[in-house]
């Protein structure tokens, strides 16, 4: 298996690469992730209409983010495994809070201030659940049994719902993806897995009476947008129309027409994918999606690299996560999916995403560059 | 650990199933990508749409002009408040200001922009102050857009109104020259290519599809200066008198150019609430009346054409009436027996009735018909009216006589002038002109030269201290003229007391420059003749024209005392 691991010959290394391993960073991981940004960035100065303020702002919470993902580096996934519990028990507690005590903003109940200091619960989930799920199955004989099954699925629907009850669908969406993707890698049987797709189906009218009068109307809005072209349908029509604009070549950065004129909204946060479609066409989204498809592939090799269950897991369930966040941002934007409202990773401009984002990195890095410690 | 005893190659299996359903997830959405991007350009030609319109760039409207160059309509460019109400939060505090603005409480506005919440165009006030304009603009309010509008505006107000018209609301001709030279003066609309955003905003200005083409200005025979005199002087006849109405035309004798042409009741056509009812009719040129005595002259010159009349020719008229199949023709004192001079000093009836007899109806209609009785002027003006001259055959021998003098044919005020206008242009016909160009200009000539030398110099004698308009002399000018005091025809026949006023003549006999008739209607006070009401207001129009023109002055004793001034 090391043989594989090219990034173990540690006999030729130059001396940066030796310094990044000695961080327990991971270089080509670290690169697509550094390039990542950068393209974030460019296309970020375009859809802002060339703010450099907007630029100075997500700088500045990139370095935080990359400072955190250094330090979740440092951290030995011993740790990470030993915490899980608590730090799932304390992220339930906390979401439980915002539900009775949040501030409510734009309609939804998903910040919590403590000190000055505000952030969403609901982004911490995002790496507890894998955690806990992956804690859970760490000490277990695999594939799990039945009744396993059923606690982990606990596991994973609690703070589903509570985020879904904030109201934020697509968090929820990623976190009971991520506890699912974690439990299906645990091994979970292919019938067991009908089942629950089976159970999620017939469930779906009942979640559909639960959901918002806006929520149902987005799923409509995706089925047939022309309905309602000015209203609902407008976030969608106009970010098919920005993308269809770019064509092959796209129409050069900063030249985007549709982006720039105001005709499309959240052009710097959710849509962002369409100014970048726009203005680099067909070739920069496929340049776009290799980046995205490197780091997925470079995360699953770590997995399958992963010594033990718990990391292994983990690793499995963080890839998960970013897959669903890159996959539903542009499916989204693109018309194949109901808009949920999340960012395209590591590209959109916003703050708390892009912290969670590359202390899951971060932590992926450890999982992988803690390794040899045990192996050799 | 235990999960050591998991095995291995399950996961490996797992993981490429999950690469799978990536690899499937990602796969759609490279379709839907080359779809939307490649091969379906729906969206692309939408998104153009969406953004690449064409904007028309408004024609400039030509300028009209007086003679001497004054703007008499210009069209500005004005900052006009429109809204988009789609855009509009009325949430907005700022809408409370704006609506302070305009004066507007905030209930009006907001009631006013719900009830077109459906369309994307509302006017909130067109042609604003361009202060105001600018306070609105300062308050940033979303779906409220300030663009610049041309305006028509008027700078002589009512003095000429009644000639250059106006335009409605979106800048077409209604009235009077704007309406009669829309073509001329409108020009045509360009077309641009231009870049917008959402909201309506032009971005960038991508090319011209269609040049504009300004609008053409025009100039006009009329001398503001002159018409301001004019106008003066008929509204206040009017007033002293209490008539209904009044009107004033000068012709320059020579070039068949109408120089002033007014009207009261006037309006300002700068502001629209005035921009109804009779006051906007141009009278001069769209009503008709009878002329009364001022047809004698050409009663009369019907009669010397024969060469069996002469000026001096002695007319019996006692005992001042004369009785002819059961009418009564009356002069106002008994004159006796006269010469045809003193038939026009005196205004006898008696005498133009029986010279007419005597020559017989085709001679005075032939002559009537040719000085333009009953025929447009060609002044090419909106609603001109061409009065009313009957053909010969149909006249009965009673209505002879009375349309020696005036009664059975109706005029207006600018045929009237412009009939004077060949007298005083030795018996040659002009066009007559609103425009400052000669080109147009038809000649014809109408009456011999002699004879009508002659005519003007027997009117002279109506402003005499023996005439009935001594009123109508100007000192220092020898002018002709002929006074007309008509008896208004009712719903139950002539009345005995509605008169309408009449002055026409011409200037400086010598060699007259200007043909000016004075008509005003229905005076109300003691006065009525045409000699006591129209004839002071010639006077002060003619002496006006003459300073305005430098017109040497014709009469001996004002030659000398101008010398001695020198």
């Amino acid at each position: 298996m090391q043989t594989f691991d090219y990034l173990d010959h540690t006999t030729t290394s130059p001396i940066f690469e030796r310094i990044v391993k000695r961080m327990h960073l991971d270089l080509p991981l670290l690169l697509a992730l550094v390039l990542l940004c950068g393209i974030g960035l460019i296309a970020l100065y375009s859809a802002s209409g060339q703010n450099i303020n907007v630029i100075e702002a997500q700088l500045k919470r990139l370095s935080v983010g990359f400072i955190a993902m250094l330090f979740a580096a440092q951290i030995p996934p011993r740790f990470y495994q030993f915490s899980a519990p608590w730090l799932f028990s304390i992220g339930l507690g906390l979401l439980a809070a915002v539900l009775v005590i949040g501030d409510i903003n734009k309609g939804a109940q998903r910040w919590i201030s403590v000190g000055g200091f505000s952030f969403q619960p609901s982004e911490l989930m995002k790496l507890f659940v894998p955690l806990m799920v992956a804690w859970y199955f760490s000490d277990r004989p695999l594939p799990p049994r039945p009744l396993e099954t059923l606690v982990a699925t606990i596991l994973i629907v609690v703070p589903v719902f509570l985020v879904a009850r904030q109201p934020d669908l697509g968090t929820a969406l990623l976190i009971g993806s991520s506890g699912f993707a974690v439990l299906w890698l645990a091994g979970l049987r292919i019938r067991t897995t009908f089942y629950l797709i089976l159970t999620a189906s017939a469930c779906a009218p009942l979640f559909w009476m639960l959901m918002k009068d806006y929520q149902r109307q987005r799923v409509l809005t995706l089925l047939n947008p022309e309905s309602d072209p000015l209203g609902t349908g407008y976030h969608i029509i106009q970010s098919k129309i920005a993308i269809g604009s770019g064509g092959l070549y796209g129409k050069g950065w900063l030249n985007g027409t549709q982006s720039h004129l105001e005709f499309l909204p959240e052009r710097s946060t959710d849509f962002i994918f369409a100014v970048f479609s726009e203005e680099f066409g067909l070739f920069g989204i496929i340049f776009l999606m290799a980046i995205y498809l490197f780091i997925i592939i470079r995360g699953m090799q770590i997995a399958i690299h992963s010594q033990d269950g718990f990391t292994r897991l983990l690793v499995g369930g963080l890839i998960f996560i970013f897959f669903v966040y890159a996959f539903v941002n542009m499916g989204m934007v693109s018309g194949l999916l109901p808009v949920v409202g999340l960012p395209l990773p590591l590209v959109s401009y916003g703050g708390t995403s892009l912290v969670t984002l590359l202390i899951g990195f971060g932590m992926l890095m450890s999982a992988h560059t803690h390794r040899r410690l045990l192996s050799s | 650990m235990t999960s050591e005893t998991y095995p291995t190659p399950s996961f490996a299996l797992r993981k490429w199933l999950v690469l799978l359903l990536m690899g499937l997830a990602l796969a759609a959405l490279g379709a839907r990508i080359i779809h939307l991007q490649i091969l379906d350009d729906t969206y692309k030609r939408r998104g153009e749409g969406y953004i690449n319109r064409q904007v028309e760039i408004p024609a400039n409207r030509g300028m009209i002009r007086d003679a001497r160059g004054e703007p008499l309509a210009i069209s500005t460019p004005m900052p006009t408040i429109w809204v988009n109400p789609k855009q509009v939060d009325l949430e907005d505090e700022k809408w409370h200001q704006l609506a302070e603005h305009l004066q507007l409480s905030s209930k009006q506005l907001a009631d006013r922009i719900r009830s077109k919440q459906s369309k994307s165009f509302m006017y909130l006030e067109r042609w604003a102050d361009p202060n105001l304009a600018s306070q609105v603009s300062a308050l940033k309010l979303s779906g409220l857009h300030i663009t610049e509008e041309p305006k028509r505006f008027y700078p002589a107000g009512a003095v000429i109104s009644h000639v250059v018209g106006f335009t409605d609301i979106d800048d077409v001709g209604q009235e009077g020259i704007e309406l009669s030279f829309e073509h001329w003066l409108k020009g045509s609309d360009g077309l641009k290519q231009v870049l917008q955003d959402a909201k309506g905003h032009t971005i960038e200005e991508l090319g011209i599809t269609r040049e504009v083409s300004p609008g053409n200005d025009l100039q006009l025979s009329l001398d503001l200066r002159l018409q301001y005199i004019a106008y003066r002087a008929v509204k206040e006849a009017v007033v002293r008198h209490q008539a209904n109405s009044g009107s004033a035309v000068v012709i320059d004798t020579q070039t068949g150019k109408v120089l002033a042409m007014v009207n009261e009741p006037s309006f300002n056509p700068n502001d629209r609430t005035q921009l109804v009812g009779a006051a906007l009719r141009n009278r001069a040129v769209t009503d008709v009346f009878e002329p009364g005595s001022t047809v004698k002259p050409f009663t009369l010159l019907a009669a010397m054409e024969t060469g069996a009349y002469q000026p001096s020719t002695v007319m019996h008229t006692a005992p001042g009436w004369f009785a002819f199949k059961g009418l009564t023709i009356q002069d106002v004192h008994n004159y006796g027996s006269i010469s045809l001079t003193e038939v026009i000093t005196k205004s006898s009836n008696v005498a133009a009735s029986r010279l007419a007899l005597e020559i017989g109806r085709e001679k005075v209609w032939h002559l009537f018909d040719r000085v333009g009785f009953g025929g447009y002027s060609g002044s090419d003006f909106p609603g001109e009216s061409m009065g009313n001259l009957r053909g010969p055959d149909t006249w009965r021998q009673v209505e002879l006589a009375t349309l020696s003098f005036g009664y059975g044919l109706s005029v207006t005020a600018l045929q009237l002038a412009r009939a004077y206008a060949v007298l005083g242009n030795d018996g040659e016909r002009l066009t007559v002109s609103l425009l400052n160009q000669d080109a147009l200009v038809e000649r014809q000539q109408v009456i011999e030269p002699k004879l009508a030398r002659q005519m003007v110099e027997m009117m002279e004698t109506v402003v005499s201290a023996r005439g009935t308009a001594p009123a109508a002399a100007v000192p220092g000018y020898r002018v002709a003229g002929k006074t007309g005091t008509v008896k208004k025809l009712g719903p139950t026949g002539y009345q005995n007391d509605s008169y309408l006023s009449v002055f026409a003549g011409l200037g400086p006999v010598s060699e007259p420059r200007f043909a000016t008739v004075v008509v005003i209607d229905e005076p109300r006070g003691k006065a009525y003749y045409g000699g006591d009401v129209a004839a002071p207001a010639f006077s002060t129009i003619m002496s006006g024209a003459f300073r305005l023109f430098s017109v040497t002055p014709d009469q001996s004793g004002a030659a000398t005392i101008r010398i001695a001034a020198n």
